[in-house]
Order: C-alpha cells, then sequence, then structure tokens
C-alpha cells in the first residue's frame, strides 16, 4: 500500500504543471455541473414556497353546527393528503377581510349581517400538491352534506404543475448535458496524464509487473485529482454564490450531503477515468 | 531452457519478420544472435519476453509455452529474465539504485530483502560509488551499466540484451561487454543481439545469424565447426 501511495504521489511530483492543470480542468468541468445543480436546488427551493400556499378551501353551510364541524374536521385531518385543517368562522372571515381588503373597508364597515361564510381551509402535505391530488382532496371534501362550495385554485396549480415538471426536464437535460461534457473533459484529462507516462509504464511492464501493479497507482492519482477538482469545485461555486447573494438576490447553497456527493463524483470520475485509460493503454504495451 | 520450433512470425499485413527459425539455447550459454538491421534479431528476443506471439511454430522459455500464456502469467516469465536494451530504458526521474529497486518492487519484494540486493548488484556492474546518481548524470556506458543492474536484480536464468553495446564508444562498449562475460562466467545465459562483428570476433561464444528472418549460420551446428564456442 505504502508503495501505491508513494507511485501515485510521485505521479504528482514528475508532472506538477500537467497534475495543477488536470485538477483546475477537473474543477472546472464540475463547477459548471455544480452550477446547474445550485440553480435546480434554488428553483427548488423557490417552487415549494409557492407550494406552500396550496390549499383547498370548502365554504360551509349557513348554520352547520359546531359539533358536526368539528368531527368533519377530525375525518378531513386523517386524509393521507392532509397536513391540516383550519376552521375560519364567518367572524373570522369578517375580521379577516376588513384587516386585509383595506381597501374596501367602508364596505364591511356598516354591515346588518355577515355575509361572509365560514370555511375550513385544508393544507395540502408536500409530494401531494400536485393537481390530480389536489383535486382528488376537493372532490371527497364536495361530498359532505354541509359543503356550500369547494375552491383550489385549479388554474394556478396547473401551472404550478407545468412549471415544476418543465423545470425538471430542463435541469434533468442540461444537468445530463453538463456530466456527459464533464466525464468526457475528465478522462481525456487523465488520459494525458497516462500517455504522459506511457515509457514508465512499458518499463514497468518489462521488469515483470503486473497489469493490477501498474494500474494501483494510477487509479490513486485519478481518485486524488478528482477529489482535490471536486473540492475545488465546491470551492468556486461558493464563491459565484456569494458573489451573486451579495449583488443580485439571496439563495440557498449546498448542504454538507451535496458538497460530499460532488467532491465523491469528482472521485469516482477520477478513479474511473484513470482505470478506462490505463487498461486501454496497458493492453497496447 | 529457451527453444524455438518452426517458428514463424508475421508482423501487419503478413510480412514475414522469421521463417521457420528453430534453435535452443541451453543453461549457462553465452549466444550471439547477428545480423543486418531488420533481419529479425529483436523479433527473437520479443518473442522470448513474450511481448510478441509467434505466428506459428512454438517457442518454450524455462518450461513456459509462450503462446499459452495469460496475460496474468506474462509477468511471471518476464521475472525469470533480464532485459537489457540498445537505450537503455531508464526512468530518469529515479536514482541508478531506485531504478534496479523498482525491478523488484514490482515483484512485491519486502523493503529489507531490496537494499541488500541492489547494493549488491550496483557492485556487481561497479556502480556502487553512483548508487544515488540519476540517469542524466551518468555516462552511457554508466546508464547500461545500472540497466544490466536492474536486469540481473532479479536472479534470471537468461539475460537479453538487444544492442546493449549499440549506443555506446568503443571503451564502454569493451566495459560492458566484459561485464556481460561475467555475468554468464557466474552462469546466468546470456543472449547478446548485435551487428558488431568486432565483438562477435573476439570470443568464441556460439553465433546464430539471421537473414530476411531466417537463420542463415549456427555455429552450434555448423559443420565446419567454425566459432564453435
Amino acid at each position: 500500500m505504502a508503495l501505491v501511495v508513494r507511485e501515485a504521489m510521485l505521479g504528482f511530483r514528475r508532472a506538477p504543471v500537467l497534475s495543477a492543470l488536470s485538477i483546475t480542468t477537473i474543477a472546472f468541468a464540475l463547477f459548471v455541473v455544480s452550477l446547474v445543480g445550485l440553480v435546480a436546488l434554488n428553483l427548488r427551493t423557490a417552487l415549494e414556497t409557492v407550494e406552500e400556499r396550496v390549499e383547498v378551501v370548502m365554504y360551509l353551510r349557513r348554520g352547520t353546527p359546531l359539533d358536526v364541524i368539528t368531527v368533519a374536521i377530525g375525518d378531513i385531518e386523517h386524509f393521507p393528503e392532509v397536513q391540516s385543517v383550519h376552521h375560519v368562522t364567518e367572524e373570522d372571515a369578517l375580521m379577516r377581510a376588513r384587516t386585509e381588503l383595506t381597501e374596501f373597508s367602508g364596505v364591511f364597515e356598516d354591515l346588518e349581517t355577515n355575509p361572509l361564510p365560514a370555511s375550513l381551509e385544508v393544507s395540502v402535505r408536500p409530494g401531494f400538491r400536485d393537481e390530480e391530488h389536489v383535486r382528488n382532496v376537493a372532490d371527497r371534501l364536495s361530498g359532505f352534506r354541509f359543503a356550500e362550495d369547494v375552491r383550489f385554485g385549479q388554474d394556478w396549480i396547473a401551472k404550478l404543475d407545468r412549471l415544476r415538471d418543465i423545470a425538471s426536464a430542463v435541469g434533468a437535460l442540461i444537468g445530463l448535458a453538463f456530466v456527459a461534457a464533464s466525464v468526457i473533459i475528465i478522462g481525456t484529462t487523465i488520459r494525458m496524464t497516462v500517455l504522459h507516462r506511457s515509457h514508465e509504464i512499458s518499463i514497468m511492464r518489462l521488469v515483470g509487473a503486473t497489469d493490477s501493479f501498474i494500474r494501483r497507482p494510477f487509479l490513486l492519482e485519478g481518485a486524488i485529482k478528482g477529489a482535490l477538482g471536486g473540492g475545488l469545485a465546491v470551492a468556486l461555486c461558493y464563491g459565484a454564490f456569494l458573489v451573486v447573494s451579495r449583488l443580485l438576490l439571496e439563495g440557498e447553497f449546498f448542504g454538507p450531503l451535496q458538497m460530499s456527493f460532488i467532491v465523491l463524483f469528482g472521485t469516482s470520475l477520477g478513479l474511473v477515468s484513470s482505470a478506462v485509460s490505463v487498461s486501454r493503454h496497458i493492453k497496447g504495451v | 531452457m529457451i527453444k524455438f520450433n518452426k517458428v514463424f512470425m508475421a508482423y501487419g499485413k503478413g510480412t514475414l519478420a522469421l521463417r521457420d527459425v528453430s534453435f535452443h539455447i541451453s543453461k549457462g550459454e553465452f549466444a550471439f544472435l547477428t545480423g543486418h538491421s531488420g533481419a529479425g534479431k529483436s523479433t527473437v528476443l520479443r518473442l522470448i519476453y513474450a511481448q510478441d506471439l509467434p505466428t506459428e511454430g512454438e517457442v518454450r522459455v524455462s518450461g513456459f509455452r509462450t503462446a499459452k500464456l495469460s496475460r496474468r502469467e506474462v509477468p511471471k516469465l518476464r521475472r525469470r529474465l533480464g532485459i537489457v536494451f540498445q537505450n537503455f530504458q531508464l526512468l530518469e526521474d529515479r536514482t541508478a539504485e531506485e531504478n534496479v529497486a523498482f525491478a523488484l518492487e514490482v515483484t512485491g519484494a519486502r523493503r529489507g530483502v531490496i537494499a541488500p540486493k541492489v547494493t549488491r548488484v550496483l557492485t556487481q556492474v561497479g556502480l556502487a560509488a553512483k548508487a544515488r546518481s540519476y540517469p542524466t548524470e551518468l555516462s552511457g556506458g554508466e546508464q547500461q551499466r545500472v540497466a544490466i543492474a536492474r536486469a540481473l536484480v532479479n536472479d534470471p536464468f537468461v539475460l537479453l540484451a538487444d544492442e546493449p553495446t549499440g549506443n555506446l564508444d568503443e571503451r564502454a562498449t569493451r566495459g560492458v561487454f566484459q561485464l556481460l562475460r561475467d555475468i554468464n562466467a557466474n552462469g546466468t545465459a546470456v543472449m547478446m543481439a548485435t551487428h558488431d562483428l568486432d565483438i562477435v570476433r573476439q570470443t568464441s561464444f556460439r553465433t546464430i545469424e539471421l537473414q530476411q528472418g531466417a537463420i542463415v549460420f549456427d555455429s552450434a551446428t555448423d559443420d565446419t565447426g567454425e566459432g564453435e564456442a
């Protein structure tokens, strides 16, 4: 093992410029991929904020007894899609209208009877906030005898659905394209380092080195380069994130798990590229 | 020990590099392979260390039939051979002793074994004092001695030398050749490809001459007995 580490380190010492170039290339390739990931992450967070507002409102018939409403709330809370149920009484509705719709304050001041109905505001759990699930909840709510009307803003939920689909598709497509590009770039970079040491590989073969003995230091070297490139990509991404946060808009950065994933992804790419390049090269020696 | 039996070797689009080559090298023998450039000398050596495989016929090296060798077995064969080239094939960023030690390291030898063996072979080739020198700090003759030391460090049964004096001046040539003779005198067989007939004429070692891929003279089987070792 010590020999493998020594040989891998020698690889860095022998070609410091090429090694630095490889790490930088890997870093920039992963930086672009990470940026796409960061945009996707922030887009998802933004969508989640909007999605939190998805709710179904069931307007109640006038005169529905409170105990009936209480039982119904218990039932509705047991729907798998439902996160919470909030009872808005007729008085609550009027008070809310007075505070929120200040421009119509005059209309609500001199009322003899309260025209606003009581309602149940049903918020939907994450994962069920698409049109199909929300409509399903709305249909079941309509089945209650005391339901006057059920609304859930189907237009904007449908638009939200479409936006989510488009964002996912575009994100996946761009992400995949950049991942593919980075795989090619990293593969080529590692191949250059292997070719740079082809003379050494042929000498190793001549003095009786096995294929696995020749391969091991290259694999370790590739993995180290990939890990360093991944780490540098995270650092570059954080720099870009800071600049954008200060100058344009506040956002969210990767968590430790996502950062580890980028480094791990770089390490795996370095490892696999080295394995492919060395194996291909050894066959010809 | 090394046996070629009706060996044919074709490269690329059927260009024949060897035609019907048969010979046998015994334990501890010294044999020259002579002939012009392109006569097939290097091809013979490449077939021995399984760099190439015969198109037809059989090559046997110390019990290994090279055509039947799996990729995993090739290193096992090469560890029993010592190979020396005209252009030394040293790693320039390693010292003389590191170059020699490298041939032991690839076999998985322990550190405690490597150091004394390296010192022994570098002493044997007369380069103990330059163990820490890099190849670029050594003369051509000295570099070839390092290459020979590397070839010897695994105690091979045969040393294959492909034009080992081709890049050396006369004095260095004499030194390297004397070293090969000493190695042979200690029991290691030597097979040396050369087109330097002056060296060949200095001794009565066996000579196998190739012309256009075919053996045209083998002093071991020559009826006149000329040049018999």
